[in-house]
């Protein structure tokens, strides 16, 4: 009878202290301050911390060596077949002063590494990291936002948009991403 | 307002005299003028019948006719795109006729919430019209009770954003499907859905393809007995084709048959299968027609139209061009790409094969629809199908036993010099063969080709098929490809422009027992939308500008046009609604791939932008704006 009426106790007891914990609340002051929220630098799906600026990044739109490559590769991994030669198609165009995810050099990389929603893949492990640099060097080219001292001034290819060197540098961000700088 | 006569003079205007008179042979002044093409199909069909072998208004056309069984009788409803197993497109309703058409005014719109191109039907089912938009693929089903066309609800198949990048030409959708019921349609992503059409909710969805090779859906099913028929898109992605049968029950897979690879997968049984033309007989020869393991990777979607026999029991459908657009990366045939096939709807048996472009040098694809006519052939009644293809040829096939009656040329061509009737085989015009290093100019047709997906029409009342074509050409640079799976698989640069005549599209109507063009309505710009044809005589399509037009459909006279807001390249649709009234419904928003330099906001600075588009349709863009929109019209009460 009497151990009946403890175990009961302890029955309640522990429901008491259960419902105790099921109940508890941690009520916080304040949100907690985030200092480098940045609308430009969007990213699809991926870690929240801004494009890793590479100190090189620079150097490949204003590189010969470094567009002409990007311009081999662009065409060796296929972005030609969505973007064709800057004026699109599946995917937008690059000639032009849209960008949808952002137009630095480094945002177009990681636009190609990880890939963005509406069909854009993730070239991530699938090109090598020098070779992105370059293309997205090209892709700044495309939009007359390389150094014209680099871009080449014909192609190869059967085309008949302005040569590289006389697209005019389009005047959208002048300001580079105030994140990481 | 386009008789011959003119039409040849205007083309006369160019510079050159020796284009002007191809030109001239390809519209049809001059039938007998030493022009490859033609003069090939002459001798072997001597005995053409006269010009204009209509028959005057009242009548039946006295060569021609659609069998019954594949076309039953008017109902007022449109259940399915094509309106009906003949692909026929063709309306009993005629209370909008030839003398009352001026008339036809705007009865109600409906938005679709999309910006890209709106190329589905509009079908009407009892009080309920049903459309699908451009990815995200929502289906709308609009009451027709409802004052204005209300809303009576809606489905979202939560189609993968992700599929829209290998979505070739936007990620369109040619339109649902009705049957016992339900609705089916495809989406983007590679999924067949099947949707209660009262109620719109889901009853099955089936993952048929996988986005992430390339394939996705642009085409509508077609329902044939038990069994929806759906075929992938992709080719430009190299996917690997193939027609699968899902049963309309739950969805499961009944049979899949591929466009490449060996027999067991295309459903090749020697004992069943029967092509009229040696080429086709051997052993795995979607295997041997390519270069080693090729054929995985090798094309040959089925993203067009698909045809039922009732009487024969066999459906008839094409293959799209084999992956690459770069053909020195795949020597051979490329079999079974570029062809149409025969098949048994219960168990997806080939029956017969026959090969449009063996060995497509141009992305000519061969998915255009099949109309099942019975003609009267040189004095005797033959089944057929009459099909108007991208390579510029209006073929008749016998479609018991696959064999070729005629190709006659109804555009100017120069990427071939005709099809041998002995054979069967398209001639490629050794000028004009590609190879890496140089590139290959005045290629017409261009790759859409003179008549790309959209669908003609048949009249029961004329027996003249009306078909929305094109005169483009092209300059075409092969170059270095690698398959990399989920993007392009193209290897080719090209920029297109219009051909020799004063317009780029037309309407046309072609006489298939006379074998020749009638008449036809200019069009500046090329004509992406379906057509639809009534027992009142009227012809409806609409242009990339964004006009839908009523034709006379003896005379080709334009008696009505309205501006929709953006470019048609939808399917018209006609149909009687609960008030008792005839209604005739298209989706105006332009895209496509003619349209996607506007609503995809392209650069046209880049002529190879769309694939070639961007060098001659940058102007539409004054001309259109963007936006799906539902418009239905008719008579004034």
């Amino acid at each position: 009878m009497c151990s009946r009426y403890l175990a009961s106790l302890l029955l309640i007891g522990c429901s008491v202290l259960a419902g105790c914990e099921r109940e508890q609340r941690a009520f916080h002051d304040q949100a907690p301050a985030i200092q480098s929220v940045s609308p430009t630098s969007f990213r699809a799906g991926g870690k929240s911390q801004p494009v890793a600026k590479d100190p090189e990044a620079d150097k490949y739109e204003r590189n010969a060596f470094h567009i002409s490559e990007g311009k081999r590769y662009y065409e060796w991994y296929n972005c030609y077949s969505c973007h064709a030669a800057g004026g699109g198609d599946i995917g937008p165009p690059l000639m032009d002063d849209r960008w949808r995810y952002g137009g630095e050099i480094e945002q177009i990389y990681s636009s190609i590494v990880e890939g963005r929603p509406n069909g854009m893949p993730s070239f991530a492990g699938r090109i090598p990291d020098q070779q992105v640099w370059q293309i997205a060097a090209y892709v700044r080219a495309m939009a007359g936002n390389a150094a014209k001292t680099a871009v080449p001034a014909r192609g190869d290819e059967m085309k008949n948009t302005k040569p590289l060197t006389q697209i005019p540098h389009t005047p959208v961000r002048t300001e580079r991403p105030k994140t990481q700088r | 307002m386009n008789d011959p006569a003119s039409a040849c003079t205007r083309v006369a205007r160019p510079i050159s005299w020796m284009i002007a008179l191809a030109s001239c042979t390809v519209v049809g002044c001059h039938p007998s003028e030493p022009n490859g093409a033609t003069q090939l199909n002459t001798v072997a069909n001597p005995t053409r019948p006269a010009p204009g072998s209509a028959p005057p208004p009242g009548e039946g056309p006295a060569n021609i006719s659609v069998p019954d069984s594949a076309s039953p009788p008017e109902d007022g409803q449109w259940t399915m795109p094509s309106r009906d197993y003949a692909n026929t497109r063709f309306s009993g309703l005629d209370e909008i006729n030839t003398a009352n058409v001026g008339k036809l005014q705007l009865a109600f719109t409906f938005a679709t919430g999309t910006l890209l191109g709106q190329e589905s039907a509009v079908l009407a089912v009892g009080d309920t019209l049903y459309f699908v938009t451009p990815y995200p693929n929502i289906l709308y089903a609009v009451d027709l009770n409802a004052p204005g066309g209300g809303l009576k609800w809606k489905f979202d198949p939560k189609a993968d954003a992700a599929s829209q990048g290998v979505a070739c030409c936007q990620p369109v959708s040619r339109g649902p499907v009705y049957s016992n019921g339900r609705i089916f349609y495809n989406t983007t992503d590679a999924h067949t859905v099947a949707v209660d059409a009262a109620t719109g909710q889901l009853q099955w969805k089936t993952r048929v393809g996988d986005f992430n090779y390339g394939e996705t859906f642009t085409m509508a099913p077609l329902v044939v007995k038990d069994k929806v028929l759906v075929g992938n898109s992709g080719a430009e992605f190299g996917a690997r084709g193939w027609l699968a049968a899902l049963n309309a029950s739950d969805g499961s897979i009944a049979w899949r048959a591929y466009s490449t690879g060996p027999d067991r997968d295309v459903l090749i049984d020697p004992s069943e299968f029967k092509p009229f033309y040696p080429q086709y007989r051997g052993t795995d020869l979607g295997v041997s027609q390519f270069p080693p393991d090729h054929w995985k990777i090798g094309g040959g979607t089925v993203w067009g139209w698909i045809s039922y026999d009732p009487d024969l029991d066999l459906i008839y459908y094409g293959t799209s061009n084999p992956s690459p657009w770069n053909h020195e990366v795949r020597p051979g045939d490329n079999l079974w790409t570029n062809g149409m096939f025969a098949r048994d709807p219960d168990d997806g048996h080939a029956r017969w094969f026959y090969q449009i472009s063996p060995h497509d040098l141009w992305d000519h694809s061969a998915v255009n629809e099949n109309l099942i006519l019975d003609m009267n052939w040189e004095g005797k009644p033959r089944k057929v199908v009459v099909r108007p293809d991208r390579n510029g040829y209006m073929y008749v096939i016998d479609r018991v036993n696959g064999e070729l009656l005629a190709a006659d040329p109804f555009t100017y061509i120069t990427a071939s010099k005709g099809v041998d009737l002995k054979t069967g085989r398209l001639i490629h015009n050794p000028d004009k063969i590609p190879s890496q290093g140089k590139v290959v100019r005045e290629v017409c047709p261009n790759s859409p080709g003179a008549k790309d997906w959209t669908p003609s029409s048949f009249s029961k009342r004329t027996g003249l098929m009306y078909v929305p074509h094109n005169e483009m050409c092209m300059d075409w640079e092969i170059k270095p490809v690698s398959y990399i799976a989920g993007t392009g698989y193209l290897g080719v640069n090209a920029r297109f422009y219009p051909g020799p005549g004063d317009h780029i599209g037309e309407l046309m109507a072609w006489d298939p027992v006379a074998r020749r063009k009638l008449w036809s309505v200019p069009e500046r710009w090329p004509v992406w939308s379906g057509t639809a044809v009534t027992a009142g005589d009227v012809v409806f399509y609409g242009n990339l500008e964004g006009w839908f037009k009523a034709v006379h459909a003896r005379t080709g006279e334009v008696l009505w046009q309205f501006k929709t807001a953006s470019g048609i390249i939808g399917q018209p649709t006609t149909f009687r609604g609960p008030d008792g009234r005839q209604y005739v419904a298209i989706l105006s928003g332009i895209g496509g791939w003619a349209g996607a330099i506007v609503s995809s906001e392209l650069d046209e600075r880049d002529p190879t932008a769309a694939k070639g588009f961007g060098n001659m349709v940058g102007e539409l863009k004054k001309q259109s704006g963007i936006g799906g929109m539902l418009y239905v019209f008719a008579l004034p009460r």
